[in-house]
């Protein structure tokens, strides 16, 4: 940012006293060291206490000292700086938190036994067993919703760029957004309401529907601000040539946007992946290996992890086994997320620029 | 364009009608594009259709559980499916979702808005980048995870602030602890807050980028503090994108169902504290209730859904609408 550069330039001694550059360091330093000596004074435990006293120390001292220094508008800055900072550390402390304790719990029971084993025979409570059943359903779930969701997605996304004038169009676009916003628990339902109807069991397919419907608008988004990318020059030079529209858009307008549209739907996939609460009503959980998706209950990924933790009464090794579980679902999400964000770096649209 | 058009038609007229001329410009005369403008309106429109369906299968189960209902569907405090006649209303889970909301908001909005203003006017240039790349990955990780981290983690960790906050506020009733475990609502707000700071993040953010720099430097010429550029030039000029924001933020806290169900230890009735456990919320209560719901329970839990359904959409569809009035505005200003 330029004009952040700009926002430290004027340090001239013509404008008045400034405090040295060191000095909210010193002040951070100091407050530390205050809130920690607080702390230890009054017994307190909590890490979350000492680094809240620290906190409001350093913002209070920061205007204080900056006050008496700077003058008064200084010293707001000042203080809007600290909070600034408070606040992204604060937001900081959790997220690190919880990468690392499901990076250090899930360490311990994941190895080649517990990818390649299911939970047959072993009580939730026991140690053993793995997760194999679960990444074999939440695989053919995902995968089959994939299969829905994308192609109609896609084709949505080319009829409001590509297509779309008018009234249709403006209510495709407001109730894709409005689809965006749809709890996942509510897609389960609705696939439960027809499930009721025609007084069916529970199966993996009927996961697949609900997880597809919640990675629709989400693709219809991505692919429609990728196809906006796409230069117009190329559109019309195919048409002056005399191809056909639906030839253009075949041949020249999704090509070029092919690595967008890839990223878009991948990042759909890694959102759906991690999905528990249509699973949960929909294919219910399986401690056996069922790989076949339209014939009764099967396991995923979340909802183990949700049954570990829930129907395990405390026990350790479940919990073990959800962490590991988290872990692998993490690994598998980022995953996905670096691999889509790689290929949009390496496939972006040549916009000419 | 087409040679069968011309010879399909009497001698070409001097003028095409109005309609002739929109088809030849829009060049959906040819089999090939009117199959593949059939494929692609077709998917829109099932887009359409899968809202209504949804809108009304879930309105169809929620009448049969609801003419059933002995109770009040919307002011009873209890939830017994199981028992003839049965006796369920929501007002616990309204309560429970918008206070549980209520608390996400008010911890996330303004960290999230000042994260994206640190990322956006303070972080130095070369962190910048990364640390809003590693925000979106976080946003990417699956609420069960936040769920286990939440029971397994963060709920041991409450200890200390509960009884804190019990010493000092516990006057005010809001904050009174009884010593419980700390599976609150307060909990629950603080986890959902986490959750959905990324979202708010992310959009503020972008929105925050979008700043005229003009505005930024005629503020910085007149002599303007950094935080005065802020308030005067970034925070005008984003305000409605940061309310759109963190109301598509609130439509994740209001539908989030696993997180909420690991770490509350519900029950159905109204707690004055934030601190004491009880309560639930929409999503976690057909969660947790689902297993051993019969028929009628069943039905009742969608009729849940049902107005869960209802909220979120009415949140959802003003942020968007918000933010659809702002780009039209900025258009014109562009």
């Amino acid at each position: 940012m330029s004009n952040a550069v700009i926002a430290d330039k004027p340090r001239s001694t013509l404008r008045g006293a400034r405090l040295p550059k060191w000095a909210p360091y010193a002040i951070a330093a100091g407050s530390l060291a205050v809130g920690i000596g607080i702390s230890l004074a009054a017994g307190l435990h909590s890490n979350i206490q000492w680094g809240l006293i620290a906190a409001v120390l350093f913002v209070v001292g920061t205007y204080v000292i900056a006050a008496r220094v700077e003058g008064p508008r200084q010293a707001k800055d000042r203080i809007a700086t600290s909070l600034v900072w408070v606040a992204f550390l604060l937001a900081v402390i959790p997220l690190v938190s919880l990468v690392w304790s499901t990076i250090s719990r899930g360490v311990k029971v994941l190895d080649i036994y517990f990818l390649t084993h299911s939970m047959g025979l072993i009580a939730d409570s026991e140690p053993g067993g793995g997760i194999y059943h679960a990444i074999i359903g939440s695989l053919e779930q995902v995968g089959l919703a994939t299969v829905i969701a994308a192609p109609i997605g896609v084709l949505t996304a080319i009829y409001l760029v590509e297509y779309g004038r008018g009234n249709l169009a403006r209510a495709v676009t407001f109730f894709v957004d409005v689809m965006t916003g749809i709890p996942s628990i509510v897609a389960g339902l609705f696939i439960l309401s027809i499930m009721l109807m025609f007084e069916m069991q529970p199966f993996g397919f009927a996961g697949s529907m609900a997880l597809a419907i919640l990675m629709m608008p989400v693709v219809v988004r991505s692919t429609e601000e990728m196809l906006k990318l796409v230069p117009n020059e190329l559109r019309e030079a195919s048409l002056a040539l005399g191809v056909p529209k639906w030839r253009t858009i075949l041949k020249v307008v999704l090509p070029t946007s092919l690595g967008g549209i890839t990223t878009g739907i991948m990042l759909a996939v890694a959102r759906i992946a991690g999905e528990t609460a249509p699973v949960l009503l929909l294919v219910w959980g399986n401690s056996l290996i069922n790989s076949n998706p339209f014939e009764g209950a099967q396991q995923s990924l979340p909802l183990y992890i949700y049954q570990q933790y829930a129907n395990s009464a405390g026990s350790g090794a479940a919990y073990d086994r959800a962490w590991a579980a988290s872990l692998t679902l993490i690994a598998f999400v980022m995953i996905l997320n670096l691999v889509a964000r790689g290929i949009a770096r390496w496939k972006a649209p040549k916009t000419g620029r | 364009m087409d040679t069968k058009e011309i010879t399909d038609t009497p001698p070409p007229a001097p003028q095409p009608t109005p309609a002739e001329q929109k088809r030849a410009a829009r060049g959906a005369t040819r089999p090939g594009d009117r199959i593949f403008l059939g494929l692609s309106r077709g998917s829109g429109i099932l887009l359409l259709v899968i809202m209504a369906a949804i809108a009304g299968f879930l309105t169809y189960r929620a009448s049969i559980a609801i003419s059933k209902d002995e109770a009040n569907f919307f002011t009873a405090f209890e939830w017994n499916t199981g028992v003839v006649p049965p006796r369920f209303g929501i007002a616990v889970l309204v309560f429970g979702t918008i206070v549980s909301s209520i608390v996400a908001m008010v911890i996330a909005v303004p960290i999230a808005v000042a994260i994206a203003l640190f990322l956006t006017h303070y972080a130095p240039r070369r962190l910048s980048g990364p640390i809003a790349y590693v925000i979106d990955l976080l946003a990417a990780v699956p609420s069960i995870v936040y769920g286990l981290w939440g029971a397994l983690v963060l709920v041991p960790n409450m200890n200390g602030l509960y009884g804190w906050l019990d010493d000092y506020l516990g006057w005010t009733g809001i904050f009174s602890w009884q010593g419980g475990a700390p599976r609150s609502m307060l909990t629950v707000g603080i986890l959902l807050a986490i959750m959905i700071l990324p979202i708010i993040t992310n959009v503020s953010r972008e929105v925050f980028r979008q700043v005229p720099q003009m505005h930024e430097e005629a503020a910085l010429a007149l002599g303007a503090t950094r935080w005065e550029v802020i308030r005067m030039a970034v925070i005008p000029f984003g305000r409605s994108g940061v309310i759109s924001a963190s109301m598509l933020g609130l439509g994740r806290a209001l539908g989030e169902t696993m997180a909420v169900a690991t770490v509350l230890s519900p029950t159905f009735d109204i707690q004055a504290s934030l601190l004491d456990p009880g309560g639930g919320t929409f999503a976690q209560n057909i969660a947790s209730k689902f297993s051993e719901a019969g028929d009628i329970g069943r039905d009742a839990l969608i009729a849940s859904g049902l107005v869960l359904f209802v909220i979120t959409l009415l949140v959802n569809g003003g942020a968007r609408a918000i933010i659809a009035r702002r780009k039209e505005y900025s258009g014109a200003n562009a």
